[in-house]
C-alpha cells in the first residue's frame, strides 16, 4: 500500500482507516461535516490525530513520536479556489515548488513551463493570476501541485467553484494528469468520483459508511449518502459509432474515440416512460423491465434495475405500471452526457 | 444611507480637528517664515528628527515584524496578556514610558550597570532618543502588521508549505510579499509617531542641540522665547506628518 | 422644547465655569511662578487667617506661560514673576495695576545627587571632562543666569542636557542619570534629602530678583494691592526666607 492512514480526532468525532495503493486515486464522499476535510489536514500535516498513522510509501509522516512537518511530507494540496500566490505571476507560481526544493530559477522555470503544457496552459505562463478565470486558475493550481512533484496529491473538491461550462474540459485534464498518480479526491460530485477515481470512500459522522471500487459502490449503495448522490443514471460501456451501449449523448472534449471507456449520465427526471418503443423519435430508447416503484411526493420514481425514472403520479398511473412490467425508458441525446473513462 | 442629522455633529467635529491646524497656518510670519526654519538650531532639529525616527522605524521593523507574526501565528497560553502589554505604550502617557525607560536603560536602571561596564552610556545621547521613540512606535506597526497578517490568513502559507517550502522560504517568499501594505502602513505611522514623540524623550533623553534636541523639542522650548519660530516649525512638522500619511495612505492603496 | 433641553444641558456647565462667588467670601487670583509653589501656599494661607471671607486661589506655572494667559485675559487678581523680562512684558502691555516690585532674590547652586558620587566641589568643577552636567537651556531664566555665571567665572560649561525648565533638570539629578546640575538655592531646599547642594561663591554675581504687581482690570484691585503688601511684610518675607529666598532690601 502506498499510503495507510489511520487517524482518531476527538474533537471533531472522526475516527478513520484508510489505504491507497501506488498510483491509485480514492475518492471521498460524503456530506458536509462528515470529516472529509479533516482526513485531508491529517494526511497533508496540518493537523495532528489524537492517535493514528500515516505512512506514505513506507516512510512514517504522523505517528506516536513521529511528525513530520508540511514541507517535507511531499503531500501536495490543491483546494476548491486555486489560491494562486497574488504576488507571483504565472510561471513563478509554478515554479515556487521546484524552486523551495532547491531547483535553479532556469531549472524551476522550465520545469513550469512543462507542467503548464501538460494542463494545457502554456499560453497563461506570462500572465498576473488576477487576469485569470476561475478555470485557468484551477489549471495553473494543478499545474503548480504537480511541479512540486508529490508523492501524494490531495485534491479538496477541486472543481466545486468553478463555471459549469469549463467542468468537462478540466475533468478531463485531471483525468489524464492523475493516471498513475496516488491520489486522495474529496468531492460532492458523484461524477468527479466516477470518472477521475478507482474507488470510493463514502464518509458519515467521522465514519467511513462504505468503500468499494467506484461504479459498485454507486450500484449498488449501502449508506444514504451513496444512495442519494446515485441517483443520477449512468450507463457504463465502451464507446462505438458515436454512442456508448446504443445511447447517444453529447460527448465532452475531447471527444472519445471509437473504443474508448465511457460513461453516459443522465437524470431520472429526464427520462420519459413508454409502453412500446417512441417510433421514429430521435430519442433513446432502451427497454426495460420495472423492478420497483418509489413514490416521492407529488412524484414516483420507477426503477429498472439501475436506471431511474421520475414520472408524475398521474402519468405512473395512466401507464398502469407494477413491477415487472415491461417498459421503455426513452432520453434525447441532448440530455445526456457522455465522458471517457 | 445615512440619517441627514449625522452631518452636523461630524462637521463639528471635523472642524474641532481642522480649526487648529488652520489657525497655525494662519498665525505664521511668511515673511520670516524661510529664515525662522532654516536657523541652525531648527535644521539641526529637523535632521536629528528625521535621522532618529528612521533608526527607530528600522528597529520596529526588526523587532515588531517577528513579533506580530507571533503573535497573529501561534498560540501560547497568556497571549492575549501580551498582546495587551506590548500594546500599553500605544496608551500610556509617554512620559511614562520615559520614566519607565529611564529605570531600564538609565544608570541605576535594570540594565544600566551592564550597559555601564560595557561602557555604554544611553541618558543624554541620540541613543536615548532612538530608544525612546522605538518605544512609543513599535506598537503602531505591530498593530498594523498583526491585522494584516490575520487578514491575508494561512491559507497561502499552507499551500506554499505543502508545495515544500520550508518555513523560511514561507515566511520570505509568501508572507511578507503579502502583508507588505499593512508592512509599509506599519513602517510608515511608526515613523510618523517616532517623529511626533516627544514626553519619553524630554523624560529620558534629555535636550540638547544635535544631539537630543529632535523638533518637537525644540518647539517646545521655542514656544517660551520666540513664538513666531515656533509656529513656523509647528507648521513643518504638520507638513512633514501629512506628506508621511499621504504617502502611506497611497501606498496601502496601490499595493492593497 | 428642543431649545430648552438644550438649555438645561448647557446652563450647569456655564455655571460650572464660571465664579462661584456666592457673595459671603471674595476670590483673590493669585498667578505665581512654578518655584514659588510651596512658599506661596503659606503664605497665601496666612493671608487668609487674616482676611475674613477672602479666599486665595493660587495658580502656578511657567513665569512665560503665566503672561502669555494673563495677555490672553486669564482672570488673575495678582502675578508673581521668577524674573523682571516676564514682568516686563505684562509692563509693555500695559496690563500691572500698579509698579512691579521686587519681593525675593534667589541664586544658583550646584545640585548633586546623594552622596555627590562625581565628587563636586566647586564651580570649575563642572568642567570636568566626562561629567554629565545638566543645565536650563538658555532661553529660559535659570539657564541665561547660568549662562552668565559661567561667563563671570570664566568656566566653559559643555552640559548634556540643556532642560526646559529647574523641575527637569532636578529630575535628571534625581534620578541619578546627571552627575550634577545648576538650579536656584531654593530648588534644592525644595527637593529634600533627593538632592545635596554644593554652594559656589561665584553665584553672587548673579541674582535672580521676583517681582510682584497687582494685573490691572483686577476687580479685586484693592485686596491684590493688600496681597503685594502682604508679600513684601514681614509675614511674606518670613516665609520666603524659611524657603531660602534671599531677601531684596540690602
Amino acid at each position: 500500500m502506498s499510503l495507510q492512514l489511520t487517524a482518531t480526532v476527538d474533537e471533531r468525532g472522526v475516527e478513520v482507516d484508510l489505504e491507497i495503493g501506488e498510483g491509485e486515486t480514492l475518492a471521498i464522499l460524503g456530506p458536509n461535516g462528515a470529516g472529509k476535510s479533516t482526513v485531508l489536514a491529517v494526511a497533508a500535516g496540518l493537523l495532528r490525530p489524537d492517535r493514528g498513522r500515516v505512512v506514505l510509501e513506507g516512510r512514517e509522516l504522523t505517528g506516536p513520536g513521529t511528525w513530520v512537518p508540511p514541507h517535507d511530507r511531499r503531500v501536495a494540496l490543491l483546494a476548491q479556489e486555486p489560491l494562486l500566490f497574488p504576488h507571483l505571476g504565472v510561471l513563478d507560481n509554478v515554479a515556487f515548488g521546484p524552486r523551495s526544493n532547491g531547483a535553479s530559477r532556469r531549472t524551476s522555470h522550465e520545469a513550469a513551463r512543462r507542467w503548464l503544457g501538460e494542463v494545457d496552459a502554456a499560453d497563461l505562463a506570462d500572465r498576473r493570476p488576477r487576469q485569470l478565470s476561475g478555470g485557468q486558475g484551477q489549471r495553473v493550481a494543478v499545474a503548480r501541485a504537480l511541479a512540486a512533484e508529490p508523492r501524494l496529491l490531495l485534491l479538496d473538491e477541486p472543481l466545486s467553484a468553478l463555471d459549469v461550462a469549463v467542468l468537462p474540459a478540466l475533468r478531463q485534464t485531471l483525468k489524464r494528469v492523475l493516471a498513475g498518480r496516488t491520489t486522495v479526491l474529496v468531492t460532492h460530485d458523484v461524477l468527479d468520483a466516477l470518472l477521475l477515481a478507482d474507488r470510493v470512500v463514502v464518509m458519515e459522522d467521522g465514519r467511513v459508511a462504505e468503500a468499494g471500487p467506484t461504479a459498485e459502490v454507486l450500484e449498488r449503495p449501502r449508506s444514504a449518502f451513496a444512495a442519494r448522490i446515485a441517483g443520477l443514471n449512468m450507463v457504463a460501456g465502451t464507446w462505438r459509432d458515436g454512442a456508448v451501449e446504443g445511447i447517444r449523448g453529447i460527448a465532452s472534449e475531447p471527444a472519445p474515440a471509437e473504443g474508448d471507456p465511457v460513461v453516459a449520465v443522465f437524470r431520472p427526471s429526464a427520462v420519459s416512460v413508454f409502453t412500446s418503443s417512441p417510433g421514429g423519435s430521435p430519442r433513446n430508447a432502451l427497454a426495460v423491465t420495472v423492478t420497483d416503484l418509489e413514490p416521492r411526493g407529488d412524484q414516483v420514481r420507477v426503477r429498472a434495475g439501475h436506471l431511474a425514472a421520475d414520472l408524475t403520479v398521474q402519468a405512473a398511473a395512466e401507464l398502469d405500471l407494477v413491477p415487472g412490467a415491461r417498459v421503455v425508458f426513452a432520453v434525447k441525446a441532448s440530455e445526456v452526457a457522455v465522458y471517457r473513462r | 444611507m445615512i440619517p441627514r442629522w449625522l452631518y452636523a455633529p461630524a462637521a463639528v467635529g471635523a472642524a474641532f480637528l481642522l480649526l487648529p491646524l488652520a489657525a497655525i497656518v494662519a498665525r505664521v510670519e511668511w515673511s520670516e517664515f524661510f529664515t525662522l526654519i532654516t536657523s541652525e538650531a531648527s535644521k539641526d532639529a529637523l535632521w536629528l528628527s528625521l535621522r532618529t525616527s528612521a533608526m527607530a522605524t528600522l528597529l520596529c521593523l526588526l523587532f515588531g515584524t517577528p513579533m506580530a507574526v507571533v503573535l497573529a501565528r501561534t498560540s501560547f497560553p497568556g497571549q492575549g496578556v501580551l498582546r495587551s502589554l506590548v500594546l500599553l505604550p500605544l496608551v500610556l502617557p509617554p512620559v511614562v514610558g520615559g520614566v519607565a525607560l529611564l529605570y531600564t536603560f538609565g544608570r541605576r536602571g535594570l540594565l544600566g550597570h551592564e550597559l555601564e561596564v560595557l561602557g555604554i552610556q544611553v541618558a543624554f545621547s541620540t541613543t536615548a532618543v532612538v530608544l525612546a521613540q522605538t518605544f512609543v512606535a513599535m506598537p503602531f506597526l505591530v498593530v498594523s502588521l498583526e491585522g494584516s497578517l490575520r487578514t491575508a490568513g494561512q491559507r497561502y502559507e499552507v499551500v506554499a508549505a505543502s508545495l515544500g517550502a520550508a518555513p523560511t522560504t514561507v515566511f520570505r517568499r509568501i508572507t511578507l510579499p503579502l502583508v507588505l501594505p499593512g508592512l509599509v502602513s506599519g513602517s510608515v505611522l511608526a515613523f510618523a509617531r517616532a517623529l511626533g514623540e516627544f514626553g519619553a524623550t524630554i523624560t529620558f533623553a534629555g535636550s540638547l542641540q544635535g544631539v537630543t534636541r529632535t523638533l518637537p523639542l525644540e518647539i517646545y522650548q521655542l514656544r517660551e522665547t520666540d513664538v513666531d519660530a515656533a509656529v513656523a516649525l509647528s507648521l513643518v512638522l504638520v507638513v512633514v506628518a501629512v506628506l508621511v500619511i499621504g504617502f502611506a495612505g497611497r501606498q496601502g492603496r496601490s499595493l492593497g | 422644547m428642543k431649545k430648552l433641553v438644550l438649555l438645561a444641558l448647557v446652563l450647569p456647565l456655564v455655571a460650572a465655569c464660571g465664579s462661584d462667588d456666592d457673595g459671603s467670601s471674595t476670590t483673590l487670583t493669585v498667578y505665581a511662578a512654578a518655584s514659588l509653589t510651596a512658599s506661596f501656599e503659606e503664605i497665601a494661607a496666612e493671608f487668609e487667617a487674616e482676611h475674613d471671607g477672602v479666599e486665595v486661589r493660587l495658580s502656578f506655572g511657567g513665569s512665560s506661560d503665566l503672561v502669555t494667559q494673563i495677555q490672553g485675559g486669564a482672570p488673575a487678581d495678582v502675578f508673581a514673576s521668577a524674573d523682571t523680562a516676564n514682568m516686563d512684558k505684562l509692563v509693555d502691555d500695559d496690563l500691572t495695576g500698579a509698579d512691579p516690585q521686587g519681593f525675593a532674590t534667589n541664586t544658583l547652586e550646584i545640585v548633586v545627587p546623594p552622596g555627590n558620587p562625581a565628587g563636586i566641589t566647586s564651580f570649575q568643577d563642572l568642567a570636568k571632562p566626562g561629567l554629565n552636567l545638566v543645565v536650563c537651556a538658555p532661553a529660559v531664566p535659570c539657564g541665561a543666569a547660568s549662562q552668565q555665571v559661567a561667563e563671570n567665572a570664566g568656566v566653559t560649561l559643555s552640559p548634556v542636557s540643556e532642560e526646559q525648565s529647574v523641575t527637569d533638570v532636578l529630575a535628571k539629578v534625581t534620578s541619578g542619570e546627571a552627575d550634577a546640575g545648576l538650579v536656584y538655592v531654593t530648588d534644592v531646599q525644595a527637593a529634600g534629602d533627593d538632592v545635596e547642594g554644593v554652594e559656589f561663591p561665584e553665584s553672587d554675581s548673579v541674582v535672580n530678583t521676583y517681582p510682584i504687581a497687582p494685573v490691572e482690570d483686577s476687580g479685586e484691585a484693592d485686596l491684590a494691592e493688600e496681597f503685594v503688601q502682604f508679600v513684601l511684610g514681614d509675614t511674606g518675607q518670613g516665609v520666603l526666607a524659611d524657603f531660602g529666598f534671599g531677601s531684596t532690601s540690602p
